[in-house]
């Protein structure tokens, strides 16, 4: 049985923890209530399997933490709600936009540039960048705790990854999220995040943007 | 009941060789897998005749279910060999035999108990062919929806893991996906009975009237028989479903591709 007491770091919301998978790691990170923090590193290197398996999806060794209670303690399904993985293309089942909406009501599309229409929209229609965004709203829905967000703008135009941006900054701040932001360039990860990871074949390590 | 001689069927046979001729000659390519296939047929099919006389013969309930385990044992193996991604390991072959064991003999038995209703129920003149139509049946649904089940979900990793991603159960993730496979089982036995009598007279209905019995009889042997073998792939189509997606799955509700074996070359 694996040790679950509560870590050190009390006032961490996610504590990644000797993090092993798909032969890569261990990775250790912690981000606080609150806080955005950027992670990057070369193609390959592991950016997307290290979410993957903090959203509970892959097979991993070690441990990851929630507000102190770890993975394991809280069902998968429960645990994806609160640790919300944005992969860099998403999926949807389908046909309407809205049919992957909870409800109807949802406060984030008009800062992410759509109309209550966009719900009645056909997804076969939709752009990239548009599903992009309608993703960020969807996963939203969930309320999260921390956001997992994978090149979240990496198929939108200026003007829409700034309105993504914000979206995600005042979602944080209104509800005390967290998010742990890929992301390709240093001059977004300073602009987004206030601690930044870089992810090298030792592991986790922090530094410069 | 007029009996064939050697003659007849020679002259039937002679049918499929030219056909096997008029495809070397076409170049089709087919000539070798038809008359392999004949060859399979002829002979399979006499020494069967000759393992149902000697049944027959007995009536023991020990050769009885002797030959029902053999004819479960292939029936697994057939549901095997047509899935392109199985199950790894003791699953690929356990799966589609237990399904076919806990619907197809269930039914048989049922219905050998109190539909047919002989003394004695085990009886191998009726228990062999209910079970062999029963198997037979079940086999072609359970083998098509594993396949489609199995196929769908490796094509589809993507979007089941977005749901999971999203907070979905995996049952819910691969609900649709389950649903599609059911439809494609069942497919088989529910344009069978639509068509039946209009578009085609089932085999077991034919033969019992070549064989000179009354048609209301025949009829309703065949109305019996349907019923059976709806319940039955339904019941088994069912159950290997519900089996194989949640072996798709961990306890935590992770996709887990890595059971299914790559495809067959």
């Amino acid at each position: 049985m694996v040790a679950l007491e509560r870590p050190s770091v009390s006032d961490s919301l996610l504590r990644v923890s000797q993090l092993l998978t798909h032969q890569r790691g261990p990775f250790d990170l912690s981000i606080d209530t609150g806080e955005c923090v950027s992670l990057r590193g070369p193609s390959g290197s592991g950016k997307s399997l290290l979410l993957r398996a903090i959203a509970d999806l892959d097979p991993h060794q070690g441990e990851v933490w929630l507000d102190g209670v770890a993975c394991e303690q809280i069902p998968a399904p429960q645990w994806r709600r609160q640790v919300a993985l944005l992969p860099v293309e998403s999926q949807w089942w389908l046909d309407e936009v809205g049919a992957h909406f909870p409800d109807e009501n949802c406060p984030w599309l008009a800062p992410l540039g759509f109309s209550e229409a966009a719900l009645g929209w056909q997804v076969s229609r939709l752009s990239s960048g548009e599903k992009q965004r309608l993703a960020l709203a969807r996963a939203l829905m969930n309320r999260p705790r921390v956001l997992l967000l994978d090149e979240p703008t990496a198929s939108l135009d200026e003007t829409s990854a700034t309105a993504l941006e914000t979206v995600v900054a005042e979602y944080r701040h209104e509800n005390n999220a967290a998010a742990l932001w890929v992301s390709h360039s240093a001059t977004q990860a300073a602009r987004v995040a206030t601690r930044h990871y870089q992810l090298t074949p030792q592991g986790v390590q922090e530094g410069e943007a | 009941m007029i009996t064939l001689s050697v003659f007849d069927l020679s002259l039937a046979a002679l049918l499929v060789l030219i056909l096997a001729g008029l495809s070397w000659h076409m170049r089709l390519g087919l000539e070798r897998s038809l008359l392999i296939a004949t060859l399979r047929m002829v002979v399979q099919l006499s020494l069967i005749g000759l393992v149902l006389k000697t049944v027959f013969a007995t009536t023991g309930l020990l050769w009885v279910s002797l030959m029902a385990m053999v004819m479960l044992l292939a029936a697994g193996y057939e549901v095997m060999a047509r899935q392109q991604r199985r199950l790894k390991g003791w699953w690929g072959y356990g799966l589609g035999t237990g399904a076919m064991f806990i619907s197809s003999f269930a039914v048989t038995v049922l219905a050998l108990f109190t539909m047919i209703g002989n003394q004695p129920w085990y009886e191998p003149q009726y228990a062999i062919p209910l079970l062999g139509m029963m198997l037979g049946n079940t086999m072609s649904g359970i083998a098509l929806a594993l396949d489609r089940l199995t196929q769908t979900a490796w094509q589809q990793r993507a979007l089941i893991e977005q749901r999971l991603m999203l907070g979905q159960t995996r049952t819910e993730a691969i609900d649709e996906i389950r649903r599609e496979a059911m439809r494609s089982g069942m497919m088989h036995i529910i344009n069978a009975m639509a068509a039946a009598g209009i578009v085609s007279l089932p085999g077991m209905m034919t033969g019992q009237i070549l064989a000179g019995a009354p048609p209301m009889e025949a009829v309703k042997y065949q109305i019996l028989i349907m019923f059976l073998i709806a319940a039955g792939t339904g019941f088994g189509v069912t159950a290997a479903l519900w089996l194989a997606s949640r072996r798709l799955f961990d306890e935590r509700h992770r996709l887990r591709l890595d059971v299914l074996s790559a495809p067959r070359p």
